[in-house]
């Protein structure tokens, strides 16, 4: 078992016709072919104006609904560049697809806000923007991550960041804790699926059997999750916070990983997730490890 | 991106919003002309730097000297611009090395009869953009937003529909202000909301919002924040940039597409991603050493922004050993390492580099690097890595 990705998600590119978009298209068909053998995954892209065309096998739609009705896409990966993935993503919600992966960085802040009042009660779950996506191990991969560091096992893996995502992947697996399904949620001050919508459905998920979540400075989601953790989650959880010696009023690199008026310190963060009982990795070298001892602390 | 408080004035103004009358001044005799110009008997003098808490802040050079001052004559206003410009100023926000004051902006005085609070942010939580305001104006808001929240008073904005008159009114009522006020806050709160989401700001604060005598709003200062992903659809707020205002390898980095950020300690550090650049950092400071930097060279790095990572990196003369912590996924570790070696010849190493590598086509990468002949020390984990990288300096 595991969450969102299963071998009922069928997936479209937007902005297949791209470099980068094709590219992770490929490398993702490839993925699942593996995986999944006789099941067409990947089953085309959409460029406006480009309708009809064929990229390496990807038949090419004009619009999402065009994608939906004729391929029967669920799922829209999104590499569609900033200036226009706003728009893109609404695209996708007008269309009813379930699954919407923005990977695109550096899109407006406004516009994203524009994409939230769009996503509040339709049918849509948006994962992202500005993630390494969504990975299933054994079914499928929606995103840019390696397909090969992530073992299919029983942790459900929730991650701000792209290879800090990778690295907690790795070391898992090095300590035999392949995951059920693996979601990057992005840095960015305004994201489709947060957390506590994670930890709910990894909580739900027979698959899964303990929840890493990594988290980094800025915001307050880690703490909202925190409390959501204590009140509702039963399963073994551990963290890890980057961004520990930071400074404050700095911007680095992810737009939502910033320390300002005294909150959203690393600091804050650690002990609102020690305090629901999550073990918490001090150093990103013993992320992996602080899942084992949550487990062990859980069975022993 | 930020901008001074005289540019932000200008943009409001042109938005409608109520600034005080003011005159952009960058010798003493232009503040001296402004202060007749104005015409009035009391002036401010202000400095123009990005930081905030100006009005505490003092000179290096002139250590009675304040950041904003209140004149009453022409000769007073030259008299102090002579001490400000040129000079640097410390504040709270500043650090010890302060900024230097080019520009100044004198300001006729105001009859205020109260002074309050307000922001304009996105707040991520609600996921949209909310109006903040409080009865606690002045330079403390953050103490008040930690030790009293109920002070902060909230208005969240429904996307697409700007800041609404019965919102403002709420506000207005709830801040215990009178009838005159009230027309002037209906008017006031949306526009400068309106301006917020016009502009693609990530943050308007009016700091203090001054009520007058006869009852209206006036922007007794401005913070204007832009975001800088949305400045594609405002290609006249660039030329506001004021690059005196920013570190100079910074912007160095973000022309080459890196991101960086200096930092005091004396281990350089090279990572590829932001998550994992921060990580870094962290981990060094858990082997009791201290980072220089957070450098993230992104997804796709190639050979000249490696060399100019490790020239901006070197540039900084407290750096005593470089750590390079690359987890390749996509872009794969032996290109990466082809980009190194490529760039340590070119930039001349004089200081330990310590590399860790992991992730797609390691074995390759590794089998490179031992066989480049370079003096460079391999690290097998982040944990070793971090050893060998603190060793290298206490050695």
């Amino acid at each position: 078992m595991s969450i969102l990705v299963t071998e009922k998600t069928r997936v479209i590119t937007q902005g297949i016709t791209g470099k980068t978009g094709l590219f992770h298209s490929q490398k993702s068909r490839e993925y699942a072919k593996e995986c999944q053998p006789d099941v067409d995954v990947f089953v085309g892209g959409v460029t406006p104006g480009k309708g009809g065309q064929e990229v390496d096998g990807f038949p090419v739609f004009n619009s999402v609904a065009e994608a939906v009705e004729k391929a029967g896409a669920n799922t829209s990966m999104v590499f569609v560049p900033p200036p226009f993935c706003g728009d893109a993503i609404i695209e996708c919600i007008d269309a009813g697809i379930e699954l919407i992966v923005a990977i695109t960085e550096g899109i407006p802040t406004l516009d994203m806000v524009r994409v939230e009042a769009y996503l509040k009660g339709s049918k849509s779950r948006l994962i992202g923007p500005n993630c390494p996506g969504i990975i299933t191990p054994g079914i499928a991969k929606i995103g840019i991550m390696p397909g090969y560091i992530h073992k299919p096992g029983g942790v459900g893996l929730i991650s701000k960041s792209g290879t800090l995502t990778y690295e907690a992947a790795w070391q898992l697996g090095n300590l035999g804790l392949g995951q059920s399904t693996a979601v990057g949620i992005g840095g960015d001050p305004i994201i489709g699926t947060t957390f506590i919508d994670l930890l709910e459905l990894f909580e739900n998920d027979p698959g899964t059997d303990a929840i890493m979540m990594i988290g980094e400075i800025g915001g307050n989601a880690e703490v909202l999750a925190a409390e959501y953790i204590k009140e509702h989650v039963t399963k073994p959880v551990a963290g890890f916070i980057a961004g520990q010696t930071a400074p404050p009023g700095k911007r680095m690199g992810h737009a939502g990983a910033i320390i300002s008026g005294g909150s959203g310190t690393a600091a804050e963060k650690m002990e609102a997730l020690e305090a629901a009982g999550v073990v918490v990795a001090k150093s990103p070298a013993d992320m992996g490890k602080a899942m084992q001892e949550a487990i062990a602390r859980r069975n022993g | 991106m930020k901008i001074h408080e005289y540019q932000a004035k200008q943009l409001l103004k042109a938005a409608g919003v109520t600034v005080p009358e003011g005159i952009v001044a960058k010798t003493p005799d232009e503040a001296a002309a402004a202060f007749e110009q104005l015409g009035g008997s009391l002036a401010v003098v202000k400095s123009q730097i990005h930081a905030g808490g100006r009005g505490k802040g003092r000179f290096k050079e002139y250590p009675d000297q304040p950041g904003v001052v209140l004149v009453r004559s022409a000769a007073e206003a030259r008299e102090n611009a002579e001490r400000m410009l040129g000079s640097t100023l410390v504040t709270i926000q500043t650090g010890e090395e302060g900024k230097q004051v080019n520009t100044l902006l004198i300001e006729e005085g105001l009859d205020i009869a109260s002074e309050l609070y307000l922001g304009v942010i996105v707040d991520r939580a609600a996921g949209g953009v909310v109006a903040m305001m409080s009865s606690e104006g002045g330079t403390e808001i953050e103490k008040v937003a930690h030790e009293t929240p109920e002070k902060i008073l909230t208005a969240p904005v429904k996307a697409g529909y700007g800041l609404q008159a019965a919102q403002a009114r709420r506000l207005a009522y709830q801040l215990g202000l009178d009838a005159n006020a009230l027309a002037s806050a209906q008017a006031f709160l949306p526009k400068l909301v309106q301006f917020f989401i016009d502009n693609d700001c990530t943050q308007v604060e009016i700091n203090p919002l001054v009520v007058t005598g006869d009852g209206q709003f006036v922007a007794l200062d401005a913070k204007v924040g832009f975001d800088d992903n949305a400045l594609f659809r405002h290609k006249n707020f660039l030329e506001l940039r004021d690059l005196t205002e920013e570190d100079e390898s910074e912007v160095r980095a973000s022309d080459t597409g890196l991101s960086y950020v200096k930092l005091d300690g004396n281990i350089g550090c090279l990572v590829n991603g932001a998550g994992l650049a921060m990580s870094t950092m962290d981990l060094i400071k858990h082997h009791g050493g201290e980072p220089a930097n957070f450098l993230d060279v992104g997804g796709g790095a190639n050979v000249e922004q490696v060399t100019e990572a490790f020239r901006i990196i070197l540039a900084d003369a407290n750096v005593k050993a470089v750590l390079v912590n690359i987890f390749g996924g996509i872009m794969k570790c032996d290109v990466i390492v082809e980009a190194l070696l490529a760039a340590y010849d070119q930039v001349g190493f004089t200081v330990p580099l310590v590399v860790r590598l992991e992730g797609t086509n390691v074995e390759k990468a590794r089998e490179m690097l031992a066989a480049s002949g370079k003096d460079i020390i391999p690290a097998t984990d982040l944990t070793d890595a971090a050893k060998k990288v603190v060793g290298s300096i206490s050695a």
